[in-house]
C-alpha cells in the first residue's frame, strides 16, 4: 500500500479568542488511504475548517505535526501548496473576470505552461459543462456554477491530494451530482481526496468518514462500520392517519426511542435497544441503518424541552379546506428581458409547512422576495393575509415573520439588543412587549447568550436568535429563506423541531430549501424551475410525478432531479 | 411611529459604539486632524531661509542685510561669493531666496541716486513665493524710510498705514480653525449616514428591516437622526477647542451658529443617505463620499478664495453646502454676525438640506423596488 498522503500525528490547534483560548483541535491522530476518497463530517465548530487549513499548511499545528505527502508542514509548507490542490469554502473566484479568464488566471498561477493549460482546461470544462459559459463574467453565475468553476481552477494541475472544503454547501442537487461525478471521476485518476460536507448522502459515497466532534476524533472507519451497532434499531413506522408530524411528536417521546424524524414513507425511528412498544395502529418495519442514524447516535440529539402539548392541535391541522392565507395568481416578474417569474399561481392554506423548491436560479427567491413585499410583483395578484402585497403597506408586513438566508441580526448588538430592537421595530409595547421578550428567551433557549454579541454565536444559536426575532409579534405568517443552508445537521433537526411545533399551533410556514429530505416535512410543496411551477401538491404527490418502471418509489431528490431534467429538455426541444 | 424611529436611533448608537473600530473612527481621526489643522496648516510663513551675495564693500548694504537678519521672518543660510553658487542653492531648496546686493549700493545711495537690489526667488510653490516677497517688500519699505529720514532725502510722499479689521494680526490660524469646523462635522456626518444603510445591505439586515413595519420615511428618519447628533457633537468640540485651545475669538451669536450648522448637517445627511441609497456595498459607500467629500472641500473657499475661481466654477459652488457654513461659521467667530447678516447663507443651506432629504427618500423607495 502507498504511504498515506496525510498524516496528523498527536495535532493541537488553539485560537485566541480576546482574552479565551478557543480549542480546534485536540490530539489529533489521522491517516488518509492514498486513492480513496474521506469525508469529514462534524457540527458546527468542531474544527472541520481548521484540519483542512492545517492540512493546506495555510495555519501551522501548536503542537504535534502533519505529513502531507511526506514532507513537513512547518518546514515545506510553500512545497506542500504547490502540490495539492485546494479548495476553501469561499473559493476566490474573481467575479469580475470572465470563467475563461479565470481560469487562465489560475493556469498562470499555479505556473502552468500555456500548451498544458489549454489542454486541461478544455477537458475541465467539458467535465464541469461550463464550456458553453466561457465568456461569462464569473459574478453572474449561479451558485452552484460558482463551486464548479471553483474546483475546476483548483484541478488545473492533477494534483496527488485534494483538500475540499464543504464544496457543495448552497449548490443545488443538481450540481451537486454533477461535482460528485467530477470527484469521482479524480478519484479513478489516482487522486486521494479529502472533503469536508453537511449532507449525509454524501457521506454514505465516501470511503472512509471522519467524525469530529469539539475538536476531538470520534471516530475514522468505513460506512459499514459506523452502520454495524446499529442493526436492528432502526425502524420505518406509519400509521393509518398519516399525519406524520404528530406520529413524530409522539414517537420521539416513547422511552426507548433515541431518535423520531420524518422521512418520504412514514416516520423513521431510532431505537436505544432493540424493542420498543409500538402503539395501536402503528406498523412498524425494520430498516437498515444509514450514516444519518449513526451520527445521531454518536452525536446525541439537542432535543427541546419537553413543553406541554401544542394548544388544541385539531383546530390547527393543515385541513386540506383550511383558509387559504397566501394567494397568489398569475404571478410575473421581469427584470428587464429576462421573466424570472413566468405566470405562477398557487394557495397556502393556513397552519400548511409549505416548501418552495427549485434548482439554483429558478426564481425561488425572486417568488419569496415578493411574497414578503421585498421586491414588487410585475403583473399578477399577491394576496398575504388578505393583504394586497403589491401595496406592500406596513399593514400586511406587520403580520409576517421572516428570516433571511444569512440569519440576518446586528452583529454587534448582544442578543438582548437584538430581541429589543426588533420588538420595538414591530410596534410591541408595554407588558405585551416584555411577556414576549422573556417569551422569546425562554422558548428558544437564550439565556445563557444573553449578552453575547450575534455574530460571536455559533451558527445554530444565531439561527434561533434569527427565528425569535422574527417571530417576536406572533406573526400568523412565517417566511423561512433557506433557514437550514450551512447549518450543521443536528442544529437543522433541532429547528424542524421548532418549526413543526408552530406549524401545529396553527403558525403558516412558508419554507425554501435545499435539502430535500427536509421537503418530506412539508404538508405541500411547489417546484419551480426556469421561473414556471413544474409540480405541485404533498410530498407524495410530487414523488409520485416521478415515478416509472426504473423507480418504483423515488426518492424526493431522485424525483426532483427527474422533473427539472425533463422539464428542461423540453424547454430545449421547444426553443 | 416615534417609538419605532427610536428604537432605530438607539440601535445605530449601539452599533456605532460598541464597535471598537467605528469608535475609534469618530473620535481619534478628527481630533488628530483638528491638532494637524490647527497647528500645521498655516499661510503664515516662518523663518524664510535665504542667501546673501553682497558685493558692496559699504555700510548701507550692512544695514539692509542687518534687517533681514533682526526679523524673525528670516533665516540667513548661506553667504555666496559669486553669481554660480545662486543656482544651486535655488535648486536644491536650500533657500527660498537670494539677495544680491550690487558693488555701488552704498555709493548710489550716498549720491541719491536709485540703488536697485536684486531678489532672486524659488517660484515653484506660487503661494510661498508670494507671501515671501511681500515680507521682502516690507523689509525694504522700512529701510527705505529709515534711510530718507537719516539722509535728508526728505519724506516719501505717500504713506501706507495697514489696519487690518477682524484679524488685526492676519493670523491665519484665526481663518483656518473655524472652516475645520465646517471640514469636520461634515465629514463625519457623511460617513455616519453615506455607510449606515450600506453596511445593512451588505450584512443583509436591511432586508430584516424592510419587513418590519417600519415605513422608509421612519427608516430614514432613523438612520437620520444619529448623524445630526453625532456631527453636532463633534461640531460642538471644535467650536469648544477653537475658543478655549486654539483662542479664535467668538464673538458673535451662538444660535446663529447653532442654526447654520443645524442646516448645515442636515444638507449634509442628505447627501450621505442618497450616496448610502444608491451604495450596495460599504466600499461603494465609501468611494461616494470620496467623491462628493474631495470637490466639496476645494471648491468651498476653505483654503482658496472663491471670488478666484473661473466664473463657471464660482457657480458650481452655489451647490455646495460648505460655502455657506463656511461664511457662517467665519462670521460668527470672527465678524459677529447674527441671524439678520447671516440670511442669505441660511435659504440656500435650507433649500439644499431640503431637496437632498427628498431625493434621498426617493431613491430610498427606488431602490426596493
Amino acid at each position: 500500500m502507498a504511504a498515506s498522503p496525510l498524516r496528523f500525528i498527536q495535532v493541537g490547534k488553539h485560537f485566541s479568542r480576546g482574552a479565551a483560548r478557543v480549542r480546534a483541535l485536540d490530539a489529533l491522530d489521522l491517516n488518509l488511504t492514498a486513492g480513496s476518497i474521506t469525508g469529514l463530517l462534524g457540527p458546527d465548530g468542531a474544527g472541520k475548517t481548521t484540519l483542512m487549513r492545517l492540512a493546506a499548511g495555510l495555519l501551522l499545528p501548536d503542537v504535534g505535526t502533519i505529513q502531507v505527502l511526506g514532507a513537513d508542514t512547518r518546514a515545506r509548507a510553500a512545497k506542500i501548496q504547490a502540490e495539492i490542490g485546494y479548495m476553501p469554502q469561499q473559493f476566490g473566484l474573481y467575479e469580475d473576470l470572465t470563467v475563461q479568464e479565470n481560469l487562465d488566471l489560475h493556469a498562470d498561477l499555479q505556473g502552468l505552461s500555456a500548451e498544458a493549460a489549454r489542454t486541461r482546461q478544455r477537458e475541465l470544462l467539458r467535465m464541469t459543462a461550463l464550456g458553453p459559459f466561457g465568456t461569462r463574467r464569473a459574478g453572474t453565475l449561479s451558485g452552484g456554477m460558482k463551486q464548479k468553476l471553483g474546483l475546476a481552477c483548483a484541478l488545473l494541475r492533477v494534483p496527488p491530494l485534494l483538500l475540499l472544503d464543504e464544496p457543495t454547501v448552497g449548490v443545488d442537487p443538481i450540481a451537486r451530482r454533477e461535482l460528485w461525478g467530477i470527484i469521482q471521476g479524480l478519484k479513478d485518476q489516482g487522486v486521494t481526496v479529502l472533503m469536508s460536507t453537511a449532507y449525509f448522502d454524501e457521506a454514505e459515497r465516501c470511503d472512509e468518514i471522519i467524525l469530529l466532534h469539539q475538536g476531538k476524533l470520534l471516530k475514522k472507519d468505513t460506512l459499514a462500520a459506523f452502520r454495524l451497532p446499529l442493526q436492528g434499531r432502526c425502524f420505518r413506522v406509519t400509521e393509518d392517519t398519516g399525519n406524520k408530524r404528530r406520529l413524530r411528536e409522539s414517537l420521539q417521546r416513547r422511552p426507548g426511542v433515541q431518535d423520531a424524524r420524518i422521512v418520504a414513507a412514514g416516520v423513521r425511528v431510532l431505537c436505544q435497544g432493540p424493542s420498543v412498544e409500538a402503539a395501536p395502529g402503528e406498523r412498524w418495519q425494520a430498516e437498515t441503518p444509514t450514516f444519518e442514524d449513526a451520527f445521531v447516535d454518536l452525536l446525541g440529539t439537542a432535543e427541546m424541552p419537553d413543553e406541554a402539548a401544542p394548544a388544541a392541535p385539531a383546530a390547527a391541522t393543515a385541513d386540506q379546506d383550511a383558509e387559504i392565507i397566501i394567494e397568489v395568481r398569475d404571478l410575473r416578474k421581469r427584470f428587464g428581458n429576462f421573466e424570472a417569474v413566468k405566470g405562477n399561481t398557487f394557495m397556502v392554506r393556513k397552519g400548511q409547512i409549505f416548501g418552495l423548491l427549485g434548482a439554483n436560479g429558478a426564481g425561488k427567491t425572486t417568488t419569496f422576495r415578493m411574497l414578503c413585499g421585498l421586491l414588487p410583483a410585475s403583473s399578477g395578484t399577491l394576496r398575504v393575509a388578505g393583504v394586497d402585497m403589491r401595496r406592500a403597506t406596513a399593514q400586511a408586513r406587520a403580520r409576517i415573520g421572516y428570516v433571511s438566508q444569512k440569519f440576518s441580526l446586528y452583529g454587534n448588538l448582544s442578543c438582548d439588543q437584538n430581541l429589543a430592537f426588533f420588538s420595538a421595530a414591530y410596534g410591541l409595547r408595554g407588558t405585551w412587549r416584555r411577556q414576549r421578550l422573556q417569551w422569546a428567551v425562554q422558548k428558544f433557549q437564550l439565556s445563557d447568550y444573553r449578552e453575547v454579541n450575534a455574530d460571536q454565536l455559533p451558527l445554530g444559536i444565531k439561527q434561533r436568535l434569527a427565528l425569535a426575532c422574527a417571530l417576536l409579534h406572533a406573526p400568523p405568517i412565517l417566511f423561512l429563506d433557506e433557514p437550514t443552508s450551512g447549518v450543521d445537521p443536528l442544529a437543522r433537526r433541532e429547528f424542524w423541531q421548532r418549526v413543526n411545533a408552530l406549524a401545529e399551533s396553527g403558525v403558516t410556514v412558508m419554507i425554501t430549501t435545499h435539502f430535500l429530505e427536509e421537503a418530506e416535512y412539508c404538508d405541500h410543496l411547489v417546484l419551480l424551475s426556469q421561473g414556471e411551477v413544474l409540480a405541485q401538491g404533498s410530498p407524495q404527490q410530487v414523488r409520485a410525478l416521478a415515478q416509472d418502471k426504473t423507480h418504483p418509489e423515488p426518492s424526493m431528490e431522485e424525483a426532483f432531479i427527474h422533473l427539472i431534467q425533463t422539464h428542461e429538455n423540453q424547454g430545449r426541444r421547444a426553443s | 411611529m416615534p417609538g419605532r424611529i427610536w428604537a432605530l436611533v438607539i440601535k445605530e448608537f449601539l452599533a456605532l459604539l460598541r464597535d471598537k473600530k467605528s469608535r475609534f473612527v469618530l473620535i481619534v481621526p478628527p481630533v488628530l486632524q483638528l491638532l494637524v489643522f490647527g497647528y500645521a496648516a498655516t499661510f503664515d510663513l516662518r523663518h524664510i531661509p535665504y542667501g546673501v551675495y553682497n558685493q558692496d564693500p559699504g555700510f548701507a548694504s550692512q544695514e539692509l542685510l542687518g534687517r533681514f537678519r533682526g526679523s524673525a521672518t528670516f533665516r540667513q543660510v548661506a553667504t555666496i561669493e559669486n553669481a554660480g553658487q545662486i543656482a544651486p542653492l535655488i535648486d536644491n531648496e536650500k533657500a527660498l531666496l537670494v539677495l544680491r546686493i550690487g558693488p555701488s549700493f552704498t555709493r548710489d545711495l550716498l549720491l541719491h541716486r536709485p540703488a536697485p537690489v536684486q531678489v532672486i526667488i524659488d517660484g515653484r510653490n506660487s503661494n510661498s513665493a508670494t507671501l515671501a516677497l511681500n515680507d521682502v517688500n516690507s523689509v525694504f519699505l522700512s529701510f527705505d524710510t529709515h534711510w530718507a529720514a537719516e539722509h535728508r532725502w526728505g519724506k516719501t510722499p505717500a504713506q501706507l498705514v495697514i489696519r487690518p479689521w477682524f484679524n488685526p494680526n492676519l493670523l491665519s490660524r484665526w481663518f483656518i480653525v473655524p472652516g475645520i469646523v465646517a471640514l469636520l462635522s461634515l465629514v463625519v456626518t457623511l460617513l455616519v449616514t453615506g455607510l449606515s444603510v450600506a453596511r445593512e445591505r451588505e450584512q443583509g439586515t436591511f432586508d430584516q428591516l424592510l419587513v418590519t413595519p417600519m415605513r422608509p420615511v421612519e427608516i430614514l428618519l432613523g438612520k437620520a437622526l444619529p448623524g445630526l447628533i453625532i456631527g453636532g457633537l463633534e461640531g460642538i468640540f471644535i467650536v469648544l477647542a477653537a475658543i478655549f485651545w486654539f483662542r479664535v475669538p467668538f464673538i458673535g451669536s451662538v444660535p446663529a451658529l447653532a442654526a447654520g450648522m443645524t442646516l448645515f448637517l442636515l444638507a449634509a445627511i442628505g447627501i450621505g443617505l442618497m450616496i448610502s441609497s444608491l451604495a450596495v456595498t460599504q466600499q461603494q459607500g465609501l468611494l461616494g463620499i470620496f467623491l462628493f467629500l474631495v470637490p466639496a472641500i476645494i471648491l468651498s473657499g476653505f483654503a482658496t478664495p472663491i471670488a478666484n475661481m473661473p466664473p463657471l466654477v464660482q457657480d458650481l459652488t452655489y451647490l455646495n453646502p460648505m460655502r455657506y457654513f463656511l461664511v457662517i461659521v467665519r462670521g460668527v467667530f470672527l465678524e459677529g454676525d447674527g441671524f439678520r447678516a447671516l440670511g442669505p447663507q441660511y435659504w440656500p443651506l435650507a433649500l439644499i438640506a431640503l431637496s437632498s432629504m427628498s431625493a434621498a427618500a426617493r431613491l430610498f423607495r427606488h431602490r426596493m423596488r
